[in-house]
């Protein structure tokens, strides 16, 4: 019930705040970040209640009563569609991350939203909402419906509070992730046909779809419906072209979440569901994944360089690591996957202060075009030492935590792979590039004078403590990364353990 | 005829008896409201006669089958009739002197839509087909002001006798071939008789097939749909779009599945051609509409693309699962299709300005209650989870893996994807700021919009009890 009380918690809470707007017009904020902070801390005390999780025993993928949590209860058995709920290491990891980065894009839109906050604080916990359904859900169905719903909030956030181009933007958003959605559809259905016509059970679950009999064609294609799905969300190349425009046109705490959060589920139902439920075609599948992911790490960067619009660059330069989490799961082993893993926490929060920081940008300066920036600086100091922060974590600097993140995928990937590493090495060249560009437009050089006489405002205070919960968690990843090594460790083990199972070896047999 | 076959009659009889009853209180005194009470009042006791003979469920004659299908099919079309019903009273009362023979129009073709359903023989296919029909015509073209619903009329009229006389040559052709007229008989010869001649009843079945194609406006033949759709007062729009074509669509599949028609490896090709057809021309073509009205009706044509998949699996699957299928697929698609119209109703009357999309701007600012109803509406046609829509493509989709149709099945999601943008676009219309000034609705409206939205969800979000339901007819 643990698990169906946080969905619930935000999806009240989302109403609350809606009906907050009529006590006081900053109520709906307050309300809404109230509602973010009870959810995590009645997540941290559920969990203080369950042994250490650097003690966790190592689960068995396919058995739930080894997870950390499982909850299930019938929903249209006539289907066998069930409510099942579950929760290991790596889904707690994205879940800690939801509701931290939540609170932080609730932090964001604080002066950002001028219009209709009661309803954009609704649409943002509903979302938030649906994000946690897809790191718990482990009926497919289930799977499938939290994955959808979660965009119609996304969708009204660029659409009703978007920049000058949202309706376009929106719109894009919105048709790529369907038109991928309903091939995963088909995809589940597939899986969920071919195990019926082999056990003649309907079923739905994670747990009874993973050992599923197939012919190796049914699995290519069954795999590749989900493959497609999860990469239009991570975003791979090629498809990727919708992240930049939606990235961009979002309001602030939008783009963090888009950036922070929904780009993790697409790496999180690779993880899950894409390579332990078809581990042979998969395997047969990775070189070419690989390859898509290293096109994705240069090409993300490469256009990350050409940019003039400060967000737009920000978000070129999420496909960019996110190629590395592509890089990293097919490659396939433990410390590949560690790095994966690790590039999905980090990068969220090192996106999201980015964001946030061209968010401000565009509160006081009315412009995203870094043309128009220049030595911000000298009036903004503030602001100017925590974006060089996050630039030079964004950029991988040794003692952050993407630059663990992105080292663990290269090592993992060597083994596998060298000229595909060759080519993925080079990104973090590029990336130095394109991010100390970044930099040195907007914050250094001559200070444009149209600002000067303008009197621009630093950071304040609410801004300084919402980067500051960032800059510690990414010291913090970097300096001492073993609490979520240790808390992905015993999952990926067992999910690796699935893939050479003895019941790959049989049907390779048969 | 004996007494439990008048009880297995008993919606239809009541049916006429509101006819006859409106007919007489006409003569009597001329008056808008006390018609409209007697039309509800016998579609409510209609609705409770057809679960009172739920209990006498057998053919009547051969030209009648009530069975548990039908029956239900008839409480739904009621149930549609009746939020017809609600919407018609504000629409029609700024007309001028005759405007209590709207009801009575209106209910003869439920009395032919109900016909329709039930049949069990070419004849009574026909019968209910002409009387849905013909009281249709007079209800599109009822404004007294206006050409556009004169011209939907006239459009309507004319193409519909071609094709009622193509289904009267169809027939003609398969009783050549077969000697027969019932459905079952139909079915009982079909193989034999296509042995003996397979042109006969190919080209029979062909023209029966184009004939009801047209009434369900399926591509090629939806040319006058979008016309209809926005010349005829909106209510009427919503009755033609959920009644009339749901009521065909149960004729047909009861034709094919009793006729025994799957079988034909020719016509199931048809079958194909007619339903990707209907899915890409229907869903290209609704992406430059401006008028709401006629983007409903290009959706609308989509939609029975995508329903004609179940039938078409109808040749590998067992008949039940295909008639679950029917059922939930239609009860969504009238539940979601009713609910639009109702709220297109409510927001834009006859007023045609007010039907583009542009002038439903700021709506979710200005009326809440119908933004979010339309916007439910929108994302259930789409077929996003959580609405009927959803659950009814879920069920269209498992049909066709489980047939191995998946080409049909590549179309359908390609289809879906273009879908998605043009329902987008009046969601996204509605949220922008503007001032919007719509017309006030009645509480009978409010209460229509928020019952069919709560159905829409409840579908979606529980479908369980009703896929239980379902399963039984």
């Amino acid at each position: 019930m643990v698990m169906i009380n946080l969905i619930l918690i935000l999806l009240i809470g989302g109403l609350l705040a809606m009906l907050s707007e009529r006590i006081s017009d900053t109520m709906p904020r307050k309300v809404a970040m109230v509602v973010v902070l009870t959810d995590l801390v009645y997540l941290l005390l559920c969990l203080s209640g369950m042994p250490e999780i650097t003690q966790l025993q190592a689960p068995v993928a396919n058995d739930p009563s080894t997870w950390l949590m499982h909850f299930k209860t019938d929903w249209i058995p006539a289907f066998g569609i069930s409510i099942e709920l579950a929760l290991d290491g790596i889904s707690l990891l994205m879940v800690l991350l939801t509701l931290i980065l939540g609170a932080i894009a609730i932090s964001a839109s604080w002066t950002d939203i001028v219009v209709r906050k009661g309803f954009f604080e609704a649409n943002l916990l509903w979302s938030l909402a649906g994000v946690l359904g897809v790191f718990m859900a482990l009926d497919l169905m289930l799977f499938f419906l939290f994955w959808e719903v979660m965009l119609i909030p996304m969708y009204f956030m660029i659409a009703i509070w978007g920049h000058e181009n949202r309706g376009y933007a929106a719109m894009k958003f919105f048709i790529f992730t369907q038109a991928s959605g309903l091939l995963m559809l088909m995809s589940i259905l597939a899986l969920v046909a071919v195990n019926q016509s082999a056990t003649g059970i309907w079923t739905f679950s994670y747990f009874d779809l993973l050992n599923t009999q197939m012919t190796e064609q049914a699995a290519h294609w069954i795999m590749l419906g989900f493959f497609i799905a999860f990469v239009v969300k991570l975003p791979g190349f090629p498809f990727h072209t919708w992240l930049p425009d939606a990235h961009t046109q979002a309001p602030t705490a939008g783009s963090v979440i888009l950036a922070g959060i929904l780009l993790k589920t697409g790496a999180y139902g690779l993880i899950r569901f894409a390579v332990p439920l078809f581990p042979e075609a998969a395997l047969d599948f990775s070189s070419a994944a690989m390859w898509l992911g290293a096109a994705g790490v240069v090409y993300g960067a490469v256009l990350a360089f050409g940019q003039t619009d400060f967000k737009r660059l920000i978000a070129y330069s999420s496909v960019s690591h996110m190629g590395f989490v592509l890089l990293g799961i097919y490659a396939w082993n433990e410390l590949a996957l560690q790095g994966a893993v690790m590039q999905m926490v980090a990068h969220g929060f090192s996106t999201a202060a980015l964001f946030m920081i061209a968010g401000s940008l565009q509160e006081r300066l009315h412009t995203r075009d870094m043309r128009e920036m220049s030595g911000l600086w000298q009036q903004m100091p503030r602001m100017g030492a925590v974006a060089m922060f996050f630039v030079v974590a964004s950029l991988g600097l040794p003692g952050l935590g993407n630059f663990v993140a992105e080292f663990l995928v290269l090592l993992g990937l060597f083994q596998v792979n060298i000229w595909i590493t060759v080519v993925a090495a080079t990104g973090l060249i590029t990336g130095a590039a394109y991010s100390l560009l970044l930099m040195q437009r907007s914050f250094q050089g001559q200070a444009n004078q149209k600002w000067v006489d303008s009197g621009l405002v630093d950071f304040g205070t609410r801004e300084m403590l919402t980067m500051a919960v960032m800059i510690v968690a990414l010291i913090f990843l970097g300096i001492y990364p073993q609490p979520v090594l240790d808390a992905a460790q015993p999952v990926l083990q067992s999910l690796l353990n699935l893939t050479t199972s003895p019941t790959v070896a049989i049907v390779e047999v048969m | 005829m004996n007494a439990t076959m008048f009880s297995a009659l008993a919606p239809i009889l009541m049916l006429s008896l509101t006819a006859v009853v409106l007919m007489i209180q006409a003569s009597i005194k001329r008056d808008q409201s006390v018609a409209w009470v007697i039309t509800a009042v016998g579609f409510l006791l209609t609705l409770w006669s057809a679960s009172y003979a739920r209990d006498f469920i057998q053919p009547v004659t051969i030209l009648l089958e009530v069975d548990h299908w039908s029956l239900f099919f008839t409480s739904l079309i009621l149930m549609a009739s009746l939020v017809t019903l609600v919407l018609s009273k504000e629409t029609f009362s700024s007309e001028g002197e005759r405007k209590e023979e709207y009801y009575l129009l209106l209910v003869l073709s439920v009395l032919g839509a109900v016909v329709l359903i039930q049949s069990s023989h070419m004849v009574s296919l026909l019968l209910g087909m002409e009387l849905m029909g013909v009281a249709l015509y007079a209800m599109i073209a009822f404004p007294e002001r206006g050409q556009l619903p004169l011209e939907g009329a006239v459009k309507y009229l004319v193409l519909s006798a071609c094709a009622s006389a193509m289904l009267l040559y169809g027939f003609a052709l398969i009783y050549a071939a077969t000697g027969e007229l019932s459905y079952a008989g139909i079915g009982a010869r079909a193989a034999l008789a296509y042995a003996e001649n397979p042109m006969l009843m190919m080209a029979g079945s062909a023209m029966v097939l184009a004939g009801i194609g047209f009434k369900l406006s399926v591509a090629p033949f939806h040319m006058w749909t979008p016309d209809v759709y926005e010349g005829a007062p909106t209510p009427v729009t919503g009755f033609l779009a959920t009644v009339s074509k749901s009521a065909v669509f149960v004729a047909l599949s009861r034709f094919y599945i009793d006729g025994a028609l799957y079988q034909f490896s020719g016509l199931n090709t048809a079958l194909v051609v007619l339903a990707i057809a209907s899915m890409l021309v229907g869903n290209w073509l609704a992406l430059r509409q401006k008028n709401i009205k006629r983007l409903l009706a290009y959706s609308s044509i989509a939609h029975f693309g995508y329903l004609l998949v179940v039938l078409i699996a109808l040749t590998y699957l067992e008949a039940d699962l295909v008639s679950q299928s029917i059922t939930f697929y239609l009860t969504a698609y009238i539940v979601t299709t009713l609910a639009a119209f109702t709220i297109v109703s409510m927001v834009a009357g006859e007023d045609t300005a007010k039907q583009n999309i542009s002038a439903f701007a700021g709506l979710f600012w200005s009326r809440p209650l119908e933004a979010s109803a339309l916007t439910v509406a929108m994302l259930s046609l789409a077929g996003i989870p959580l609405t009927a829509g959803f659950m009814a493509k879920f069920f269209v989709i498992t049909v066709g893996i489980q047939s191995g149709l998946w080409g049909l099945l590549a179309v359908l999601v390609i289809a879906s994807a273009i879908a998605i943008y043009y329902y987008l676009r009046i969601i996204f219309a509605m949220t922008q700021s503007a001032q919007s000034s719509g017309n006030s609705a009645n509480w009978q409206e409010k209460l229509a919009a928020i019952v069919l939205m709560a159905s829409i969800l409840a579908l979606g979000s529980w479908p369980q009890p009703f896929i239980a339901y379902a399963g039984l007819l």
